[in-house]
């Protein structure tokens, strides 16, 4: 299989790989008259501003079954921050995570078969399967914790919230890149560390979330799941750096 | 060296087999595969969702024919699958879509040049650039909704432009209906041609009412909502064309003589080895369809298929650019419009059309807010710089 940093002329997307066809291509496009004044998509952007004004949300937070969760919701409401809010953020992280152990599980899949092939995964010494595997479970780990929490603060860890919705529809993409059995252990890390900069932020706003709102020992706990992020972090965008030098023949 | 329908046997039906390995096999390259591969796959993906409707369609229609007719479905099921599984993931919707209207720009084109009727050959010319203007507008589309280059799918092959505008080919119903051929006098090819359009602008049809709700921008949900109604235009058209009195039995045979004659042409122009492999292998299969249906048409109909057929099938469309083609038809065509079952002049067009199409846009075209004052450029609207070759 052709690694896709090699050079072939196989690329068929630009216009230099077929001049005659390009060629015609820019005759045509050119003799068919002047440019139309350039509009910017300004009716586009009229017609999309309509839509926004009259949009539906996406969806609700549903109000807490039990009578604690009533209770929290309703003593806290006079704070500046709403309790429903932090669950919805909370529910976000859990869905985030819930996705990130599945990320870590498709790239083990794809290290498995491409540690046998590669040298520039040896020269990263703490590129190992265990080291993924523990990754893994610490995101499951973190779904847990998130899922606790909200249970503890009365709400129902099974729901999806917007703010789940929302992370859902952006992380699409980056299960695409991981799972495509086409792309490189690379190009995986690549999605994988955009997933782990979305879910560092993540954890920030929750632990300034339940320090506002006096939820000490969250914000002790959350603590803790930020710095294995922090780790995560750090040693994803390493390898990304080290095994994109290492394709670019730097090694 | 041109396709005999009757000489080969093809693979016999109990021998059509696939595992679920062989049906998902590895994709083409969105990069490095030519734009005619994705072609020959898109429009063969649609044939093959043809040969389901219609045997479908048959099956309820016919106690006869429901037992071959649903062993034959089957394989056409699979066959459809691993056709239309070789577009990778890395085809958003919105490339596929520009991959489709390719299909029915320079498939459209290459049937009308070798058309020997002239009346069908008028009708492929006015979808054709109706469908032109399609791609115009997905391009506006994938340009100002994710700053993509539409070339990259259509390697300089196809031109974008404006064609017939989309917001004027709305129609009314009647309007859309076309003069059917006469079976017993209609050329064997025009059977085929018509067969193949159908099939084509069905998919095109079905694919942007399934990827339109997948849009969030309410404008791209717009665009397909309005270019979808245009594809069940094309095929109110172009189904019309058939002549309704032939037999179950003979629409059937020309569903499977189509699918041999177009596997044939892939497989004779393919570059890819492993998918002129494919290729090869469904030919093979449709021979033995045919067969099937052969022996259905002598046994319940006692006629002999061999009266349907020449000896030969002429050589296939060649998968290349029309870009010259378009062009003129364009310079002389684009003011056509229809009335009633005839291509007239736009000042006659039908009062219904006109009333219809008034009323369709009266809150707005969504194809003409996209493309507003777009003119595309090599490398997106938003490159200024010229390009060198």
């Amino acid at each position: 299989m052709e690694k896709s940093s090699e050079l072939t002329l196989k690329n068929r997307t630009g216009m230099q790989l077929s001049p005659r066809h390009a060629r015609e291509l820019l005759e045509t496009v050119e003799s068919a008259g002047a440019a139309i004044p350039l509009e910017n998509g300004q009716a586009l952007a009229a017609a999309r501003g309509a839509y926004i004004a009259e949009a539906d949300p996406l969806g609700t937070l549903p109000a807490p079954a039990t009578l604690k969760g009533v209770l929290k919701s309703g003593a806290k409401m006079v704070a500046g921050l709403r309790p429903q809010v932090f669950i919805d953020k909370l529910a976000e992280r859990a869905a985030f995570e819930r996705g990130g152990t599945r990320l870590y599980e498709a790239l083990l899949a794809k290290f498995a078969a491409e540690a046998r092939a590669s040298r520039n995964i040896a020269a990263n010494t703490d590129l190992t399967e265990e080291r993924l595997v523990r990754m893994r479970a610490e995101e499951a780990e973190h779904f847990a914790l998130v899922s606790e929490c909200i249970e503890t603060l009365g709400a129902d860890p099974t729901v999806e919230t917007p703010s789940a919705d929302v992370i859902g529809v952006a992380s699409l993409g980056l299960l695409q890149v991981v799972s495509d059995p086409r792309t490189s252990l690379t190009q995986s890390l690549q999605a994988l560390l955009a997933a782990e900069l979305i879910d560092r932020e993540g954890w920030e706003l929750l632990i300034t979330m339940a320090d506002e709102l006096g939820e000490r020992d969250i914000v002790t706990r959350f603590r803790e799941a930020l710095r294995q992020e922090d780790e995560h972090l750090l040693s994803v965008r390493r390898w990304h750096v080290s095994l994109s030098l290492g394709a670019s023949g730097a090694d | 060296m041109a396709l005999s329908l009757f000489d080969g046997k093809g693979t016999p039906l109990e021998r059509q087999r696939f595992t679920w390995r062989e049906l998902v096999g590895k994709p083409i390259s969105k990069l490095d595969d030519d734009a005619f591969t994705r072609v020959r796959i898109i429009l063969m993906n649609g044939i093959e969702a043809e040969a389901l409707r219609f045997g479908h369609n048959a099956a309820r229609m016919s106690a006869e024919l429901r037992e071959p007719l649903a062993a034959v479905r089957r394989i056409e099921q699979h066959q459809q699958t691993m056709v239309n599984w070789l577009l990778g993931a890395d085809h958003s919707p919105l490339e596929t879509t520009i991959g489709y209207e390719q299909v029915a720009i320079e498939v459209t084109a290459a049937l009308a040049r070798t058309e020997p009727d002239p009346y069908v050959a008028q009708a492929l010319r006015f979808a054709m650039l109706e469908d032109f203007d399609h791609l115009y507008r997905y391009s506006a589309l994938m340009d100002r909704l994710t700053g993509m280059d539409p070339n990259n799918i259509l390697q300089c092959y196809t031109d974008i432009l404006p064609g017939r505008p989309t917001s004027a080919e709305h129609r009314a119903p009647h309007d859309d209906l076309a003069r059917p051929w006469d079976k017993r006098t209609a050329a064997p090819l025009t059977k085929l041609h018509t067969m193949t359009i159908t099939a084509g602008e069905q998919q095109t049809h079905d694919y942007y009412m399934n990827v339109g709700p997948m849009f969030a921008d309410p404008i791209a949900r717009q665009t397909y909502a309005e270019i979808a109604s245009i594809e069940e235009q094309h095929v109110t058209q172009y189904e019309s064309l058939l002549d309704p009195t032939q037999s179950l039995i003979e629409q059937w045979l020309l569903h499977e003589a189509n699918e041999a004659y177009l596997y044939y042409g892939c497989a004779q122009q393919e570059p890819n080895p492993r998918i002129k492999a494919i290729w090869e292998r469904m030919l093979d299969y449709e021979l033995g369809h045919f067969r099937l249906a052969c022996e259905c048409m002598k046994r319940y109909e006692k006629r002999d298929p061999a009266e349907l057929f020449p000896e030969q099938l002429p050589e296939l469309f060649p998968y290349e650019s029309n870009r010259n083609f378009v062009r003129e038809v364009l310079g002389r065509e684009l003011e056509l419009a229809k009335r009633g079952l005839d291509f007239v002049p736009r000042s006659d067009e039908s009062r219904a059309s006109i009333d219809y199409r008034a009323q369709l846009n009266s809150a707005g075209s969504p194809t003409d807010i996209v493309a507003a004052g777009y003119h595309w450029r090599p490398g997106t609207e938003l490159n200024l710089r010229a390009v060198n070759l």
